[in-house]
Parts: C-alpha cells; sequence; structure tokens
C-alpha cells in the first residue's frame, strides 16, 4: 500500500486545517495561498507553488537544476539506503533536491530567488542545497539583483552527508558575506518550519528577515531541549511571534502581503 | 595513569598488562629472568597499543575524544602559550564559561586564542555547563576576534563541544543568529585564523568558531554534523545503536580529509593525548608555529580569498549537464571555484 505524503495539501475535496479542526473546501483553500480561511493558520506550501505565489507569472527561470545529490559517505541506513530515499522524495514531490533557485520578477522588479521545501527530506541542506543557493547567491552579487531565500526545513543539515552538510553552513554564509560586503540586499523569509542549521546559517543572515504567521523557528528542536533541560517548554515557544518579541526577525508577514512586502523593501533599500 | 572509573573498555588488555609490568617493576630483587620478561612486556606494551590505537572502531574515537583526562583548552593554555590574558565580556549578556578567549603569546606570535572548555572536575564542568556554550559565548569570541582583526593578531581556535547549548535561553538569546552570525564574520576577517578540533566538534556549535585559514583535527578528534546518539536516535530509533551511527556518520579525522572538511591531522602521543599530555601539547604548538608563520606570510586579500575558495569547494554533488560558465565578471573577482563533481571528488571506496 502506498504510504499517504507526510506533507502537503492531501487529495480530495475537503481538508481538515490541522490549526482550527475545521473542514474546509480545498479550492478555497487554494484559492487562500493555503492558508486556512477560517483561523489563519499558514499550511505548508510546495516549492513551485511558492514560486508561483511570490514571483510575477511567466518570469521565473530556474537555474542549476542540474544538480543532484551523489551519496558520498555511503550512508548506512537500515530502513532506507540514502539513494533509495532520494528517489521516493523525488517521485513524491516532483522536485530533484530540497531547494530550487533562479531568477524572476517581483512587481517587475528583478531578483534572485531561492526556496527550499520542507516536503522533500525535511526540507534539509546538503551539498546539493548548500551548492544551489550558493551559486544564486554569486548570480545576485554579478548581476547585482536583490537575493530572496524563502526557507522551509525542520531538517537543518542533512545527517546523510554528514560532514559536507556541515560545511554547507559555512559555504553559504561565506558567499553572502561576500553579497554583503558588495552592497547586496537580502531579504530571508522564514517559514514553517525553519530550524538546525539552516536556521543557523543562511536563514539568519538577512537584512530583512521576514517569518509567516506562527511558524516554527529555532536552533535546536524541541525534543531535544526538553531532554536537555527536563522541563516542560513555554507555550508559544519558538514561533515567528517568539522570535519577534526577542528581536530575531524584523515582520511577521501574511502570505498573501508577502510579495508586496518584498517590494516594499527592495524600494526602501534602492536596489 | 587512568583511574579506574576513567578506563576505556577497549583498552583494558593495556591496562592488565600495564599493571602486570608494574608488579614485576615493583619487585625487590630483579632477576636477569625478571628484567627480561619487563623488556618483553615494555615492547609489547607498546605494540599493544599501537595495535589497539590503530585500529580504533569510530565509537572508539568517541570515547578516546571524549576521555575526561584528555587534555582540553584550559590545559593547552598553559602548556602552548608562555601568557594567556583573558578577556571575559561580550558585552551584552554574561560571562559564558563555556567559551574562553584572550590574549596569549606563542613565541613571537602575539594571538587572541577562542577556545572551548567542558570542565575536568564535577564543579568545573557545571561551572562552564559541560562544554555546550549560550550565545553569549558565540557572541564574545565574535567580539574578540573582531578586536583581533584590528589590530592585526592572528586568531587560535580550539574547538571541543558537544554541541551549542539547547535550551530556552539559548534560543530567547539567538543561538541560531549568533551561529550564522559568526561563520559569517569569521569567513571575511582581514586576519589569519587558525582552528583546531582538539576533542569533540560537536556540530553547528563547533563550526561557529571553526571557519578558518587552517582547520586541523588531533588524530582521535571527531567532528560531526551531529552527535551519534542523536543520528542513532533518529535513524535507528533508540540512541543504543550509536555505535552504529558513528560507523555511517564518517566523521574521523581520517574521513574528513578525505572530504576535504579539514586542512591537516595532528598525530597524537602513542594511545592517544591523555596517555602523553606534555607531547600533544608539543605537537600542537609546532603545528600552530608552523600554520601561524605560513599564513602570516601571505598577503590578507590572498589569505581571505583562500579561505572563501576553500569552503566554497565543500560538498560532493553530481552535475548533467553542467551549466555553461558564466562570463567571468570583468574585475576578475573569484567567485567561480573549480567546478567539483562526485565523479573527480568523490572519495575512493575504502
Amino acid at each position: 500500500m502506498l504510504k499517504r505524503p507526510k506533507r502537503g495539501v492531501p487529495e480530495g475535496l475537503w481538508i481538515r486545517c490541522p490549526g482550527c479542526q475545521q473542514t474546509i473546501f480545498r479550492k478555497e483553500a487554494e484559492k487562500n495561498l493555503n492558508v486556512c480561511p477560517e483561523c489563519d493558520d499558514h499550511w505548508y506550501v510546495p516549492a513551485r507553488q511558492r514560486i508561483a505565489q511570490v514571483l510575477d507569472a511567466g518570469t521565473f527561470e530556474e537555474r542549476f537544476a542540474g544538480l543532484t545529490t551523489a551519496d558520498p559517505l555511503g550512508f548506512v541506513d537500515p530502513g532506507s539506503p540514502y539513494p533509495q530515499r532520494l528517489e521516493r522524495e523525488q517521485k513524491r514531490t516532483g522536485l530533484t533536491e530540497a531547494a530550487v533557485v533562479g531568477t524572476g520578477m517581483i512587481r517587475a522588479r528583478r531578483v534572485a530567488f531561492g526556496v527550499t521545501d520542507s516536503g522533500f527530506m525535511m526540507g534539509s541542506m546538503g551539498s546539493v542545497v548548500g551548492e544551489k543557493l550558493t551559486r544564486i547567491i554569486e548570480v545576485a552579487v554579478d548581476q547585482q539583483l536583490p537575493l530572496i531565500i524563502i526557507s522551509g526545513s525542520g531538517g537543518g543539515a542533512r545527517m546523510h552527508e554528514g560532514i559536507l552538510s556541515l560545511m554547507q553552513m559555512a559555504k553559504t554564509s561565506a558567499a553572502l558575506a561576500r553579497y554583503d560586503s558588495a552592497g547586496g540586499l537580502f531579504i530571508s523569509v522564514l517559514t514553517n518550519p525553519t530550524m538546525g542549521g539552516v536556521a543557523a546559517s543562511f536563514a539568519s543572515l538577512g537584512d530583512a528577515i521576514f517569518a509567516e504567521p506562527n511558524a516554527m523557528v529555532g536552533f535546536a528542536g524541541p525534543r531535544v531541549i526538553k531532554a536537555a533541560i527536563r522541563m516542560e517548554l513555554p507555550k508559544g515557544f519558538q514561533t515567528s511571534e517568539f522570535l519577534l518579541e526577542h528581536g530575531y526577525i524584523d515582520r511577521i508577514v501574511r502570505r498573501k502581503d508577502l510579495k508586496s512586502e518584498l517590494a516594499r523593501t527592495i524600494d526602501y533599500c534602492g536596489k | 595513569m587512568a583511574n579506574n572509573e576513567h578506563r576505556l573498555a577497549f583498552e583494558k588488555p593495556i591496562y592488565e598488562l600495564e599493571e602486570h609490568l608494574e608488579k614485576l617493576e615493583a619487585k625487590p630483587e630483579q632477576t636477569p629472568e625478571v628484567r627480561n620478561e619487563i623488556r618483553g612486556l615494555r615492547r609489547e606494551r607498546v605494540e599493544l597499543i599501537k595495535s589497539i590505537y590503530g585500529n580504533l572502531r569510530p565509537w572508539e574515537t568517541v570515547e578516546v575524544a571524549r576521555h575526561p583526562e584528555r587534555p582540553m583548552t584550559a590545559d593547552y593554555l598553559e602548556t602552548v602559550f608562555e601568557e594567556f590574558v583573558e578577556l571575559h565580556g561580550d558585552k551584552h549578556f554574561g560571562d559564558d564559561r563555556a567559551i574562553r578567549t584572550g590574549f596569549a603569546k606563542l613565541d613571537t606570535f602575539k594571538v587572541m586564542v577562542v577556545g572551548q572548555q567542558k570542565g575536568k572536575t564535577l564543579k568545573e564542568r557545571q561551572l562552564c555547563n559541560y562544554g555546550f556554550a549560550h550565545p553569549e559565548g558565540y557572541r564574545k569570541a565574535m567580539a574578540k576576534m573582531k578586536t583581533a582583526a584590528k589590530f592585526g593578531m592572528p586568531i587560535v581556535c580550539f574547538i571541543d563541544t558537544g554541541g551549542a547549548f539547547p535550551g530556552i535561553g539559548a534560543e530567547e538569546r539567538g543561538q541560531a543568529y549568533v551561529i550564522a552570525q559568526s561563520m559569517y564574520e569569521m569567513s571575511r576577517l582581514p586576519t589569519p585564523i587558525a582552528c583546531v578540533v582538539i576533542g569533540e566538534g560537536g556540530s553547528g556549535g563547533a563550526l561557529g568558531i571553526a571557519v578558518g585559514d587552517r582547520v586541523a583535527m588531533l588524530e582521535n578528534a571527531y567532528y560531526s554534523v551531529i552527535s551519534p546518539e542523536g543520528c542513532a536516535g533518529i535513524i535507528w530509533k533508540s540512541n543504543s545503536f550509536k555505535e552504529q551511527a558513528a560507523e555511517a556518520l564518517k566523521f574521523t579525522a581520517k574521513d574528513l580529509l578525505r572530504f576535504g572538511a579539514i586542512d591537516d591531522i595532528i598525530a597524537e602521543p602513542l594511545g592517544g593525548a591523555h596517555r602523553d599530555p606534555g607531547l600533544m601539547a608539543n605537537r600542537l604548538k609546532m603545528y600552530l608555529r608552523g600554520a601561524l608563520r605560513e599564513l602570516c606570510a601571505k598577503p590578507i586579500d590572498k589569505l581571505v580569498a583562500e579561505r572563501y575558495e576553500k569552503f566554497r569547494r565543500m560538498g560532493i554533488f553530481l552535475e548533467s549537464p553542467p551549466e555553461p560558465a558564466q562570463q567571468p565578471s570583468p574585475d576578475g573577482h573569484p567567485l567561480r571555484p573549480p567546478h567539483q563533481t562526485a565523479a573527480t571528488a568523490a572519495p575512493e571506496p575504502v
């Protein structure tokens, strides 16, 4: 029997909102950018759909799509070897890897753009995700474009590629430092969830950092923290609102406003 | 000699042989036969340690890296440097004892040392949170590194941590942000940076102070994206599979050298750094002296460009069909690395 996809809006005419448990008409939710019309819960958006939501229609030109994942460690996983796992994720999501990058327009402003899809191996960063993001950052340097990266990653650095995944944190951060030195504008958008090695590298390095409402964002996973401190975690811990309160993000932006907020920030920075 | 509670299981034959040897050596009457046996046992001991330490399983390497008697940053501050002037202030929240920073002298070099400290006694371990730093530790490290760069001082980083601390306060004070910011700034600091993983290189908490011109590991250190226990919990659903996870993660110094994640391996004394901390300190000092000499001789622009290129090249992947290379920018800036594919960069299977 086929396993039901863990993420994504399930098949069928009706959907139960994970936020308010209401049954929602699927078409209506899609029209509403996968946001619950009842409780404003921001649901998962696959990478391609995100591109369609944020960039002007037909302007996205994907880059570096030929990068694919190797299995440099020959990672031993008794459940499913890494290459098989990747193949399954590819079939399920229609993506080759967790990141899609390219150039496109936001309300007629040309930008370098990247998105990580939390539905592909939890949006975790291995060599390919790191390389794609680094190359699009370099495109932004070369062509003097504003850079937008929309992150969704519950997985952080992908353990199946061991140290090579960890090093992608340094690689993307170093590329962003060069972009910064060159005067580039980077707007980082955090979506549910953005954790671990992704939160602790490129996603935290925006000149402006936006987050969708009630997204889970943080360094360590709540289970790890609970195990370390043997305490219950406060309500609302590691949400966008928590981060805003503690000064780590600039704005909480609802999905329907994202495009215009990005355009406005680009204009303010004169990019 | 290691006291009993610190004895690692795989070292048992070594300790048994040593006990036997000690008994013989303590004999008041040393007949020629006894002397012969002692000589033989001493040779045997060396061979035994060589064979055990020459064939450590990855999990055993972790045990050596975490050995309570293994020299730590605080030891090296005394043995490698002539002087250490600690600077405590992060100017933000508090003094994190899991990361020590300050001026130090190594021969003629005046350097800034940034080192993670796990602690040896229970009291010390509690004081420095077992080496799990909070955001203020990384803020302090970053501030001191910037001071170093301002005054043209090279930086020496010692990495020894299970990871950055996972806690409520740590999240409130921006653990993810400070680690990202630290890598970001280190990648472009205009001063030489030499990093050595002396024990545990625990994920982002280690990498946060390990973006350097030279990154070395002691022979029995490990450096990993996730702890073997953490990986076992996710893949095998139980951390009792830590040995299998340790095999799977390929995190020993040899593995990392093969993957191009580190530049050098510093050999440990026979049977690990904890058997001869003095010799270990000497070797570390020799390494740092060489690295600093080489790095300080380079023009700063070249140094920083090479540091960037080194991290830029990291990663192994496939590419097909490769995108046509972009026109190099007119100022010829060195962003485009030699392109690496699995076909050319993947290590031989071992």
